[in-house]
């Protein structure tokens, strides 16, 4: 057993490299959890604490791209500029666990974990975000829909370490709506992003807790597109929002589980999709 | 490291040194069962009750998510880092408004007001509330703790 703390990218993706199996720390808020209760062990761990490079998150105004080290926690995304940059984000940020959580959770142990609850991951998959991963011998950078596989299963390698995510700004409306049984420290029952596209008259929606992973929507998404015109300015028919959230519910795979049931979800889910829209639209 | 390697922490401006320590073990056991230093309390060790807020290089965390052995060469803070042996203004105003009962929760939200109060010297009752959800107290509601919080801020508002 070991513990390493590695100062730079290179040689993180080095340890990762010659330890074999070793667990990967960053905030520590889904690991420990396993941690303290036995699920999983504690053999060679390479800690992320240290790594600055991780830590931080630049933005290139002339290509209009946006990257955000995978160890930026929460408590970064929730206000400031990148808030103003991506909305959605921070609203997705705001209703993670509570202040402790969100000041040590991050976007890399989202995506490390997977869960299709995870509040980060609808807001990604609406944003056509993209995953930069790395070891010693190459780097790929993986459209997120790709990066989930399947609940809390990634497309990671074993000497991979997942050091960004790059998110094109968009012009117009983004939102997060999460449906839980309380405001703070809950894990979604139900979760929508939508994004609204001005320069490209389109939309894109995404669900959480509702499939086996985070779920697009292309349908309802290219239905609406036919009957609004996002750049009309125009108020929104109250039918359209009703039908949009039909659509959406109808495009949502939900389960019934120790936290809600699928009739139920399907029915949040639906609701959400139309309030996004109706929020979206009347800006 | 091995198994049980030796490392030290740096807690409340003092380096400490943690022997024969599973490696495995939360900052939080670290600090009550190693570093002789009880304040922090563990509850439900899954971040869910805040009983266990330390300050971590300027942030306030659940010390029972931290992995002791990866907190080498940082900054820790915990209830006990805050007074030599006099109250302090928040812990005095948990007093004078009854905010304590069993005081199981007490500690980390001394800690956690006491984080507040630092970054935002005149919060919105909304800020409060928020920045307290982390912390659970199942004995004496809310109320006589925000009252304490408020009546810090007045009091420091008068100085
Ligand atoms: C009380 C509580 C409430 C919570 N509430 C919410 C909530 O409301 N919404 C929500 O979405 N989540 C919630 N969570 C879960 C958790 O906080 C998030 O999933 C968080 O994003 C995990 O990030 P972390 O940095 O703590 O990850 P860690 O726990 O450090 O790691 C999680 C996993 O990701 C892997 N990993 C981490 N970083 C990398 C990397 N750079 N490269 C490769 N693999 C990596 C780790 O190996 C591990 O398998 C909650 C957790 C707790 C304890
Ligand atoms: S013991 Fe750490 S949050 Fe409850
Ligand atoms: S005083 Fe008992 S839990 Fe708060």
């Amino acid at each position: 057993m070991s513990i390493h703390l590695p100062q730079t990218l290179n040689e993180a993706l080095h340890m990762l490299q010659v330890v074999p199996h070793a667990q990967i720390l960053a905030g520590g808020t889904d690991f420990m959890v396993e941690v303290n209760f036995n699920k999983h062990g504690v053999h060679d761990v390479i800690a992320l604490r240290h790594v600055d490079e991780l830590k931080k998150w630049s933005h290139d105004t002339v290509a209009g791209v946006v990257t955000i080290g995978a160890a930026v926690p929460y408590a970064d995304m929730e206000h400031g500029e990148l808030a103003q940059l991506f909305p959605a984000l921070a609203e997705a940020a705001r209703t993670v666990g509570s202040p402790q959580i969100r000041a040590a959770g991050t976007l890399g142990g989202n995506l490390g974990t997977c869960s299709p609850a995870g509040d980060a991951l609808p807001v990604l998959f609406a944003l056509n975000a993209v995953i930069n991963v790395a070891s010693t011998h190459a780097t790929r950078s993986i459209p997120v829909a790709d990066f989930m596989r399947g609940p809390k299963r990634n497309d990671l390698a074993q000497d991979e370490l997942i050091v960004s995510v790059t998110i094109k700004t968009v012009a117009g409306w983004q939102g997060y709506a999460k449906v839980g049984t309380r405001n703070a420290m809950v894990i979604s029952v139900a979760s929508a992003s939508l994004v609204l596209d001005h320069v490209n008259n389109s939309s894109r929606i995404a669900l959480g807790s509702v499939g086996p992973t985070i779920i697009r929507c292309i349908q309802a998404e290219q239905w609406l597109q036919g009957v609004y015109d996002f750049t009309s300015h125009q108020a929104l028919d109250d039918s359209i929002a009703t039908e949009f959230g039909q659509r959406v519910s109808q495009e949502s795979r939900p389960i019934d589980d120790h936290r809600s049931t699928a009739l139920y979800r399907r029915h949040a889910v639906g609701v959400l999709a139309k309030r996004l829209l109706q929020r979206g639209s009347a800006q | 490291m091995s198994e049980t390697q030796f490392y030290s922490l740096r807690v409340n401006g003092k380096q400490r040194e943690v022997t024969d320590a599973w490696l495995g073990e939360s900052l939080l056991y670290v600090l009550r069962e190693r570093l002789g230093l009880p304040g922090s309390k563990g509850a439900c060790e899954q971040g869910e009750c805040g009983s266990c807020t330390v300050i971590i290089d300027g942030a306030a965390v659940c010390s029972c998510l931290v992995l002791a052995a990866s907190a080498v060469d940082t900054d820790i803070t915990t209830i006990e880092g805050y007074s030599d042996g006099a109250l302090t203004d928040v812990q005095q105003a948990f007093i004078d408004e009854g905010a304590v009962q069993c005081g199981f929760c007490t500690p980390g939200l001394i800690v956690a007001v006491h984080h507040l109060l630092e970054h935002t010297p005149r919060p919105s009752e909304m800020k409060v509330k928020e920045a307290l959800s982390g912390n659970i107290c199942r004995c004496t509601g809310y109320g006589r703790i925000f009252a304490a919080v408020t009546r810090v801020i007045e009091q420091r508002d008068h100085q």
